[in-house]
C-alpha cells in the first residue's frame, strides 16, 4: 500500500475497496453455482474460470480493504464474518443465477462496467489498488468477450433463446442504474486520485452495451425506476440465502484449516 | 431446473485444438472441444487447454475437415518404410561440428 495514503482518505477508501471486493465475491459465488450444471462441459469450465477470476479479484480487494481499515481483519474475516447489511455489493450481482441467458446477460452488463472501471483504477494513487486493477483489467477483457459472443448467439439464435435473453435483460435492467452512482465520499476519493469517477463511465458503457444489443436483436429496456441503496447495505431477499450458504462452514468451525 | 438444456445442445460439432507454447514452436495437437462455431471453439479451447497459462497461440480446426488414415491402411502405408533403414537420418554419419540435428 502506498505509504502516503492520506489518513483522512483511508476510511473512505476502505469503504470503496470493500464494496468493489463484495461485488466480485458475491458474483463469483453466483457463478460457482454453475459448477457441474453448465449447459455443456466446455461452458461449465468457462463459467468456473470466470468464477475463480472473480474470487481472486475479491480476495485481493478484501485483503487491501482490511489493511486500509487497520483493525486487523483479514480477507476471510471480511468475507465470512460480516452480516447481510454490512455487505455493500450491488443488488445486480446477488440476484439468483437464473437460466443460462440470465447469467450471460448479467455477466455482460456487469463485466462491461467492470472493464471500464478497472481501466480507470489502474491509475489509482493507491499502488496496490492500481496493481489489482491492472491484473483484473486483463481478466475482465476476456469475460466481456465471452459474454458478448454469447449475447449475440442467444439473441440471434432461436426464438426461445432470444426470448430468454430479452426477458433476462428486462428483468435486471433496473439494477444497472446504481453502478454509476457516487456519494460524497466517493467524490472526494475521485478528487484525490484514488477512485474512478463512476458517472463518467456511463456513456462508454451505454455505447458498448447498445452495440451488442443491436447485434443481438435485443431491445434496450425503458425503465423509469432504478434500484439503489446497495452501497448503504440495502439488499434483495436473495443475499441472505447466498451468505448463509457461503459462510456456514467458516462460521461453524471458526479458524478451521485444511 | 435447466430445462433449457435440450439433448441437441450436446450435439455441437467437434473441433480439434492445437496449442503453441512458444513463439516459433509448432502448434501441437492438445485435444478437442465441442462448439457451435469457430469463435466459440477458440473460447472453449482457451478455457479448457490454455487456462493454466503457457500458451501463445491456439488453432481450432473442424474435426470433420481432417482426413485420416484408417487402421486398415497401416500395412500398405507404413510397413514398407520399416526395412529401409537408409531413410533414417541415423543411418548416416553426422559430420563433426554439425549441431542441432
Amino acid at each position: 500500500m502506498t505509504k502516503e495514503t492520506d489518513a483522512k482518505i483511508r476510511p473512505a477508501l476502505f469503504e470503496y475497496v470493500l464494496a468493489l471486493g463484495d461485488d466480485r465475491l458475491v458474483l463469483g459465488h453466483r457463478l460457482s453455482e454453475w459448477c457441474g450444471h453448465g449447459p455443456i462441459l466446455e461452458e461449465d469450465i468457462a463459467l468456473a474460470n470466470l468464477s475463480l477470476d472473480c474470487l481472486g479479484q475479491a480476495s485481493g480487494l478484501l485483503k487491501l480493504a482490511g489493511e486500509l481499515e487497520g483493525a486487523g481483519r483479514s480477507e476471510d474475516d471480511l468475507a465470512y464474518f460480516r452480516d447481510e447489511t454490512d455487505f455493500k455489493n450491488f443488488k445486480l450481482v446477488e440476484l439468483p443465477r437464473g437460466d443460462f441467458a440470465f447469467t450471460i446477460a448479467r455477466q455482460f452488463l456487469f463485466d462491461t462496467y467492470s472493464l471500464l472501471l478497472f481501466e480507470q483504477l489502474q491509475k489509482s494513487r493507491n499502488e496496490t489498488l492500481a496493481g489489482i486493477s491492472a491484473k483484473s483489467f486483463k481478466e475482465v477483457g476476456y469475460h466481456v468477450r465471452h459474454a458478448a459472443e454469447w449475447m449475440r448467439r442467444l439473441g440471434d439464435g432461436t426464438e426461445e433463446s432470444h426470448r430468454r435473453l430479452q426477458d433476462a435483460v428486462d428483468e435486471m435492467w433496473r439494477y444497472t442504474g446504481e453502478l454509476f452512482d457516487a456519494d460524497e465520499s466517493d467524490a472526494a476519493l475521485v478528487e484525490a486520485g484514488y477512485a474512478a469517477d463512476a458517472a463518467a463511465l456511463k456513456p462508454k458503457w451505454e455505447e458498448m452495451v447498445t452495440a451488442v444489443f443491436k447485434d443481438s436483436g435485443i431491445v434496450p429496456p425503458e425503465t423509469a425506476y432504478f434500484e439503489g441503496g446497495s452501497r448503504q447495505g440495502q439488499h434483495t431477499e436473495h443475499l441472505g440465502h447466498l451468505l448463509a450458504e457461503m459462510q456456514i462452514v467458516a462460521r461453524s468451525f471458526p479458524g478451521a484449516k485444511w | 431446473m435447466n430445462d433449457f438444456v435440450k439433448k441437441d445442445d450436446t450435439d455441437w460439432p467437434m473441433w480439434e485444438v492445437f496449442v503453441r507454447e512458444k513463439t516459433g514452436e509448432p502448434h501441437v495437437h492438445a485435444g478437442n472441444v465441442h462448439a457451435p462455431d469457430a469463435e466459440l471453439a477458440l473460447q472453449n479451447a482457451r478455457d479448457v487447454y490454455a487456462r493454466r497459462g503457457g500458451v501463445v497461440s491456439l488453432w481450432v480446426v473442424p474435426s470433420e475437415e481432417i482426413t485420416a488414415t484408417t487402421p486398415g491402411d497401416e500395412g500398405p502405408f507404413f510397413d514398407p518404410a520399416d526395412d529401409k533403414i537408409f531413410r533414417y537420418p541415423q543411418f548416416y554419419k553426422v559430420p563433426k561440428g554439425v549441431k542441432n540435428l
